[in-house]
């Protein structure tokens, strides 16, 4: 069992106010995912900027001048914003790899939760209203996130562990389920040059759909692959620079409840995950159809 | 009436008063208001009560119900009127997968629609939909009848024993040994005394559905099929 929450923003008098809703949503979502908990948030880092997410087990010495050296390092501007064990560090977009591939060799401790133009990763093991106040997450703005609180089956509790799983630029996945051919579709992803942090089934998922989006498919016929390609069970909710998918496997018993109104389209393992979202009582609410993909873009 | 406000009470206090009546009770009537899809509302009641939910519920609401009538007016959560012995339960919005699952008696009656899995291993309930229903529904389910109004989903009544299925509109695929079967007169009186007991009578007539039940295939060991083992 694990929670999912997302919410996709259509009215942007809403974007300071993301935080604190998926907050509330990831909080209620406790029960389903006390292990760990995370949140992928979208919000555009200012143009012709991107962002780096990283995380370390002792931030204090990691991230101390770390903007100073990364900035020597690669010859261009650095701002970097800490945040616990997480800090959000800005380049400009298209030092983005040079950043990446300088931060392995500045600070071989930092991992990378996230890189792209909007997207941000915090997760860390705990009680989901503690992983939120340590990163001050209801305090966050932004277009679209996903959350997720994790009860771990198929691998250990750990930071890493925790979802979101960010395995492409702007890209990231959270599932509700197991699966069941991970190891062999991991070892066909590595042969075609995908790289693994874990052990981790819905690590595999992620990567599968980043490999496709590399291969120049859409996002829409990445998601059905996994249909096909991935044996288990399965709610993904997807987020990209720009939207976020849903997909369930065909057995679909891995629950999964939708919300839409003029204002957002929201995701929720269970109803009462969206229950303090404005004007829900007015919303079309639905379970989403086994085997079929949903998406949404601004 | 009695009024319970679920979000300022809690479920363990709703459920403790709603136990303590044990059949014999002059509080026949009952309100949860703020539901707000919190688990477990109203789960093993055991008395003649009638109980209002205002809103919509998380899993197993009504669940193990006996005796008592238990309006939802929102949509149910997973395994609504799970195990069902008596009583009725009518939800006026949608229910999630697995919708009176082993039911034993009652009536379930949804006016939306039912996801996956309706009346799973249904054991002697009787369960209204009122628009369709999801895959694998009726899955060897043993007795009891399922109505529905509207289409089911793949699957429907896959190894099924002796519960009966009627339904109106199309079905996406019958399960293995699930197959269709004649409407004789009895067929009919029973659907009409189902679509009125399911407020359903103004929607539908019963000469306009199909009935399937098991073909009694899967009952005993075939010899032909060892190969498959």
């Amino acid at each position: 069992m694990c929670g999912i929450v997302g919410l996709f923003l259509k009215e942007p008098r809403l974007e300071p106010e993301l935080g604190a809703m998926l907050t509330d949503m990831l909080i209620t979502m406790t029960d389903r995912g006390p292990d760990s908990a995370g949140i992928a948030i979208y919000s555009p880092a200012g143009k012709g900027l991107g962002k780096i997410t990283v995380q370390s087990a002792t931030p204090d010495r990691d991230f101390d001048a770390l903007d100073g050296d990364l900035r020597e390092a690669i010859g261009a501007p650095v701002a970097l914003m800490a945040k616990s064990t997480h800090a959000v560090i800005e380049v400009p977009l298209e030092q983005i790899e040079a950043a990446r591939a300088a931060l392995a060799h500045l600070r071989p401790g930092v991992k990378v939760m996230s890189s792209g133009e909007n997207i941000e990763i915090f997760k860390e093991v705990g009680l989901p209203k503690d992983v939120a106040a340590r990163f001050g997450l209801s305090k966050m703005g932004g277009t679209h996130g996903i959350g997720h609180t994790r009860m771990a089956t198929e691998s250990a509790v750990t930071t890493m562990g925790a979802h979101p799983f960010s395995t492409g630029s702007d890209q990231c996945l959270v599932h509700n389920g197991s699966l069941s051919n991970h190891n062999g579709v991991r070892r066909m992803l590595r042969r075609e040059g995908m790289t693994f942090e874990t052990e981790n089934d819905t690590e595999v998922a992620a990567a599968f759909i980043s490999h496709k989006l590399k291969r120049g498919e859409a996002l829409g016929s990445a998601l059905e692959a996994t249909l096909t390609d991935l044996d288990g069970f399965f709610t993904f909710v997807v987020g990209t620079h720009n939207g976020f998918g849903v997909v369930r496997d065909p057995i679909a018993c891995k629950p999964a409840v939708m919300a839409e109104t003029d204002e957002y389209v929201a995701f929720g393992s269970e109803y009462r995950a969206l229950v303090n979202l404005p004007r829900i009582e007015s919303a079309r609410v639905w379970e989403p159809e086994p085997a079929t993909v949903y998406f949404w873009e601004r | 009436m009695q009024t319970f406000d679920l979000e300022k009470e809690g479920l363990r206090a709703l459920n403790s008063s709603l136990h303590a009546l044990k059949g014999q009770t002059n509080m026949t009537r009952w309100e949860v208001i703020n539901p707000k899809g919190a688990h477990a509302i109203a789960a093993g009641v055991d008395a003649e009560v009638e109980i209002t939910v205002r809103g919509s519920t998380g899993y197993y609401c009504a669940g193990m119900n006996k005796q008592a009538t238990i309006l939802i007016k929102g949509s149910a959560g997973p395994g609504v009127a799970e195990n069902m012995m008596s009583g009725k339960v009518v939800i006026d919005g949608d229910a999630s997968q697995y919708a009176g699952a082993t039911g034993r008696g009652g009536l379930l009656v949804i006016k939306g629609n039912a996801s996956s899995r309706c009346g799973i291993s249904m054991k002697g309930i009787d369960i209204v939909v009122h628009g369709n229903i999801g895959h694998m529904s009726a899955f060897m389910a043993q007795s009891g009848n399922l109505v529905v109004l509207g289409d089911a989903g793949e699957a429907l009544g896959d190894s099924l024993y002796e519960a009966r299925l009627f339904v109106r509109g199309n079905v996406r695929s019958l399960g293995a040994d699930c197959i269709e079967k004649e409407m004789r007169p009895e067929h009919f009186e029973l659907l009409e005394r189902l679509l009125k007991a399911g407020e359903a009578d103004a929607k539908a007539r019963p000469e306009q559905f199909r009935r399937y039940g098991s073909a009694r295939k899967l009952y005993n060991f075939n010899i032909d099929n060892a190969s498959a083992y």
